[in-house]
């Protein structure tokens, strides 16, 4: 099969970008999307083409580093997968498929379709941890957690941190990841010392990283490859809530002990 | 003051305060139905209810003042968020945008802008009584008596003022895009204050639905009702009194009109 690509190519951060468009060689259905665009390039540079700069790494599923909006959606026609899971005999043959890096403003173009995530790792480092050593694997069921408890907590814990919400998000929101790893450790004893502290800060850093607001469209929720629950996002918002109306830690007394 | 501070500077802060002006606007949307709803008793039951509010003022400005700060908040973070969610994507796709996303919720700043329009005609329409902007005449020469006493004849301003029909247009378009408004508002408010849950979110968005589509009927029926023949009898009677001028009874002005017309 063979199919016309219109890529955006942008040279760097500072460049006004454009489409090009690209006719690709022969193509086997069965690769991937990703594969697809390695076939195109080696194409391009044959020709001493530059050629089109895209992100990836596991190519299975699970980093999250794939990006691409596809004809519109963010990781390609299916639900609940991300662009490296994406084959080429989901296309028809001969058709034109556009190909758009994420846009928002707090993921700034590097080169084509890559483009700056860092606000994640921003948002991550400011509260999506558990300070202390939690210890290796404990025995099971010396910790009791609630089934349902778990199981929402491993919902959650799916997100690879891809920013597909946002990329998808007419607003550009970052709530459902931020919804889903606030949650992820909100969920389990090991996160409820630091639960209230933790959904401050990164809602905070969330808004500094200039994300647009939540406006209940389902957009997010539709495109993430993880298939994750706008559910976290009303968590989220009743959390942040509790939080700011209990207020930040007791500073500790200053009396000895006994 | 902190706390408030605080919740203002966040983006989920601003969604409570939508929310929860929301809920306050919807309250008076429900609640302003149910007393226009009179208009389909006899005209003395809408004209005693208006009445009884005038006869409070202190009641009705304290409802009126409320109403306003949350108009005036919704709308202020409203505009906020539109704006910073505006400028989180300076660049926007090629290849569509939005997928699948509620198409409603595309539309929330545009039906709330039409809201705000509409309420505003509304207000100059039948609160401060503009008599250019009716199509009728001037609804303060509107009187009629209730128990002995002078009042305003609600129910005739009513029925005259949805007798034009572009004006009652004015209105079925308003109630349309708050029907879209309320129909996603209702359902996304829960999730700005958190109270959502996968068991819950399908009642609440069906609910949502269901009310909206009442409180859409309940305000149409007004306008349609009237076009399709309410109070006319009444409407005719009261008619008189605008085009006399100063107030007369409505049989001598309808007798001078005839006689104008006779010469
Ligand atoms: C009768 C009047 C109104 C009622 C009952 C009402 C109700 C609501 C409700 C319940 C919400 C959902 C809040 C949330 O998602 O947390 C909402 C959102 C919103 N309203 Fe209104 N509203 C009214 C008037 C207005 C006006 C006059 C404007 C505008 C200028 C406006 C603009 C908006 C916008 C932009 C949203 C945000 C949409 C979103 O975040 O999904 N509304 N409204
Ligand atoms: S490349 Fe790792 S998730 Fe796609």
């Amino acid at each position: 099969m063979k199919v016309t690509l219109k890529v955006w190519r942008q040279k760097d951060q500072k460049a006004p970008g454009g489409f090009q468009i690209y006719q690709s060689p022969e193509l086997n259905p069965n690769m991937s999307f990703l594969e697809m665009l390695d076939v195109v390039n080696e194409d391009l540079a044959g020709r001493g083409e530059d050629p089109i700069a895209f992100d990836h790494d596991c190519r299975e599923g699970i980093c999250g580093t794939c990006s691409l909006v596809i004809d519109g959606k963010p990781h390609g026609p299916h639900q609940g997968v991300a662009t490296c899971q994406t084959y080429m005999r989901s296309f028809r043959n001969g058709v034109e498929i556009v190909i758009e890096p994420f846009r928002a403003r707090p993921f700034p173009i590097i080169k084509d379709l890559v483009c700056d995530r860092k606000s994640f790792d921003r948002i991550q480092q400011a509260g999506g941890f558990i300070s202390v050593r939690t210890g290796s694997t404990p025995d099971a069921n010396s910790i009791l957690i609630p089934k349902e408890n778990s199981d929402l907590a491993m919902d959650a814990a799916q997100c690879i941190g891809c920013g597909a919400c946002v990329a998808a998000c007419k607003n550009a929101s970052a709530m459902l990841f931020v919804s889903a790893k606030v949650s992820h450790f909100g969920l389990l004893p090991q996160g409820q010392p630091e639960r209230h502290r933790r959904v401050t800060a990164m809602v905070q850093q969330m808004d500094e990283e200039g994300f647009g607001a939540c406006t209940v469209t389902g957009s997010c929720e539709a495109v993430c490859p993880k298939s994750i629950s706008l559910d976290f996002i009303a968590r989220m918002n009743r959390d942040f809530a509790v939080a700011l109306l209990k207020g930040g830690p007791k500073k500790p007394s200053s009396g000895g002990a006994g | 003051m902190n706390l408030l501070r605080q919740l203002w500077r966040s983006s989920l802060g601003k969604k409570y305060a939508m929310a929860l002006t929301g809920v306050a606007l919807f309250g008076f949307v429900v609640g302003h139905l149910l007393g226009n709803l009179q208009v389909f008793g006899a005209p003395e039951l809408i004209n005693s209810y208006a009445h009884f509010l005038k006869s409070k003022p202190g009641l009705l400005w304290g409802a009126r003042l409320g109403l306003l700060s949350c108009v005036a908040l919704h709308i202020v973070a409203a505009v906020q968020l539109t704006l910073l969610n505006r400028s989180a994507r300076p660049i926007g796709y090629a290849g569509g945008s939005a997928y699948g996303s509620a198409w409603k919720s595309r539309y929330m700043a545009l039906s709330g802008s039409v809201i705000l329009a509409f309420v505003i005609y509304h207000l100059l329409h039948f609160t401060a009584m503009q008599p250019g902007i009716n199509g009728v005449g001037d609804f303060n020469k509107l009187k009629t008596t209730l128990a002995g006493e002078p009042v305003a004849d609600v129910y005739a301003m009513m029925i005259l003022g949805f007798q034009v029909p572009w004006v009652s247009l004015v209105y079925l378009i308003a109630q349309t895009l708050l029907f879209l408004h309320l129909s996603h508002g209702l359902s996304s408010l829960f999730q700005s204050l958190g109270f959502r849950n996968h068991v819950w979110w399908p009642r609440i968005t069906a609910a949502s639905q269901i009310v909206s589509v009442v409180v859409f009927i309940g305000y149409a029926s007004i306008p349609v009702a009237v076009l399709a023949g309410l109070g006319r009898d009444h409407a005719q009677k009261a008619k008189a009194a605008l085009s006399s001028q100063p107030l007369e009874s409505p049989e001598s002005s309808i007798a001078g009109v005839a006689k104008e017309a006779l010469k």
